[in-house]
């Protein structure tokens, strides 16, 4: 194998383990807030800076590439992918830090309502995160495909659980505190789902060289 | 954009005694585009290049079957004076090769050729020429100096400047930076990318990031055979064909 066939895996493999990292962090702030476990979640947001030094990294070790390797087709698109799904991966786990500062909040005052759509919507995002990855991986743009339309689901599910909260909020302003904070969950778990689009739609571009970001799929 | 053909290939087959150099070739080189020619060593580049001039006639045992057109007017039809071909479409090569004569002589050799003898047609079509060839300023004041004196960037630099002397319409460029430095090379290829407002190029180049730098369409060639021609920019971003991504990627054989 070549010595730039190399770094590529490399590149490919410390890609792979912040996604888990990340994905370990997202399924934690979900289990931190509907188990109420704040130690959890604070373990959750002191992993944060681990997924920050895999971003610099990552940018430095592509920004090193296309200087010293001056890489043209699949190996450009490899490492400009590499680059992006690195900010999106950091973004995501950013994100799963916001879900365990809300959970530390809603903590401290009586559980407003048993958690239903929030888990089924996280586990959504987190499928959504992990498929982004596996497609990555496999340079599999059917994956990258799927990972795109599950988002629908995911914002679907947002507005469902806002008009709920709302509704909560009319009836008692006792609950608006909590009911915020919980529509602040959603809203950050969408924007998870919406960060594993964008590396799903990264990887179409690896694959096939399209860029089908700001299109209808 | 307007996009005219300048030159078009047809079906083109060429070989030197009984090896044949290159198979079934059919593309258009659009007028003031520059494109660009790559590939492995023995791939046909050259020869390539050197039928669009019909300077490979004379090499003994060449052969060449299909057609080029120059703006509709086929080079290798009976009657058509090559060395008339030769004066529309010029050809800059890889080693500099100016003559050992002074920069000025170098110059106005063609135009002296073609009859031209006034000496302030002489000096304005000298002056011109070097300025064009962005070499001017820095010759001006020893045009009557050796041509063999300047460096190898100048020399290459005066070698485009004598084949603009005899103004043609297209100039043919076979690896001119090879035997030059980087600097030598960037000024190179500044030049090419201006003198692209006025004239046709085509370039064989080794270099990948060079094509990669000055030309708008790519031609991919192998044994002798067009793999892919299209944007430069899709051709190393995004090659349609997987020998183009293993060669352009450096995985080659």
């Amino acid at each position: 194998m070549r010595v730039f066939d190399e770094e590529l895996t490399a590149l490919k493999e410390r890609i792979l383990r912040m996604g888990a990292l990340v994905e370990t962090q997202v399924a934690n702030a979900i289990k931190a807030l509907v188990e109420r476990d704040t130690e959890l979640a604070k373990t959750v947001i002191a992993t944060d800076h681990q997924v920050n030094a895999y971003d610099v990294e990552i940018d430095e070790e592509c920004i090193r590439l296309i200087a010293l390797r001056q890489p043209t087709a699949s190996d450009l698109r490899f490492i400009t992918t590499a680059m992006k799904i690195s900010t999106d991966l950091e973004r995501m786990s950013d994100l799963a830090e916001d879900i365990c500062e809300r959970a530390l909040e809603l903590t401290e005052e009586p559980q407003l309502k048993p958690y239903i759509d929030i888990p089924r919507m996280a586990e959504c995002a987190r499928t959504m995160v992990k498929e982004a990855l596996d497609a990555f991986v496999n340079r599999n743009a059917d994956l990258a495909r799927k990972v795109c339309r599950s988002d629908a689901f995911v914002d679907d599910l947002t507005s469902q659980i806002f008009r709920e909260l709302l509704s909560y909020m009319i009836e008692d302003p006792q609950t608006i505190r909590r009911a915020i904070r919980i529509t602040f969950v959603a809203k950050y778990i969408e924007r998870i789902a919406d960060h594993a689009t964008n590396v799903a739609e990264m990887v179409v571009y690896l694959v096939e060289g399209k860029i089908i970001r700001h299109t209808t799929i | 954009m307007d996009e005219t053909t300048a030159l078009e290939v047809h079906d083109l087959n060429a070989w030197y005694g009984h090896t044949q150099a290159l198979r079934n070739m059919s593309l258009s080189m659009m007028e003031r585009r520059i494109t660009a020619v790559i590939g492995p060593s023995g791939c046909g580049k050259s020869t390539f290049i050197r039928c669009l001039n019909r300077i490979n006639d004379l090499m003994p045992g060449f052969r060449v079957a299909g057609r080029v057109l120059f703006k509709g007017q086929d080079l290798y039809a009976p009657g058509v004076d090559p060395i008339e071909i030769r004066l529309r479409i010029g050809m800059v090569f890889q080693k500099p090769n100016p003559f050992p004569k002074p920069i000025y002589d170098n110059v106005a050799y063609g135009p002296r050729l073609c009859g031209i003898k006034e000496r302030a047609r002489l000096d304005a079509l000298v002056e011109e020429s070097l300025k064009k060839a962005a070499l001017w300023d820095e010759v001006k004041d020893k045009l009557h100096h050796s041509a063999l004196a300047l460096s190898g960037g100048q020399q290459q630099r005066l070698c485009i400047a004598r084949a603009l002397a005899v103004e043609p319409e297209v100039l043919l460029l076979d690896e001119p930076c090879s035997a030059l430095d980087p600097i030598a090379t960037g000024r190179i290829e500044e030049l090419l990318l201006d003198l692209k407002k006025n004239y046709t190029m085509v370039i064989v180049t080794h270099n990948m990031q060079q094509a990669a730098r000055v030309s708008d369409t790519t031609a991919f060639f192998m044994l002798g055979q067009l793999v892919e021609f299209g944007p430069t920019s899709q051709i190393f971003t995004n090659p349609r064909d997987k020998v183009t991504e293993d060669y352009i990627t450096g995985r080659f054989g």
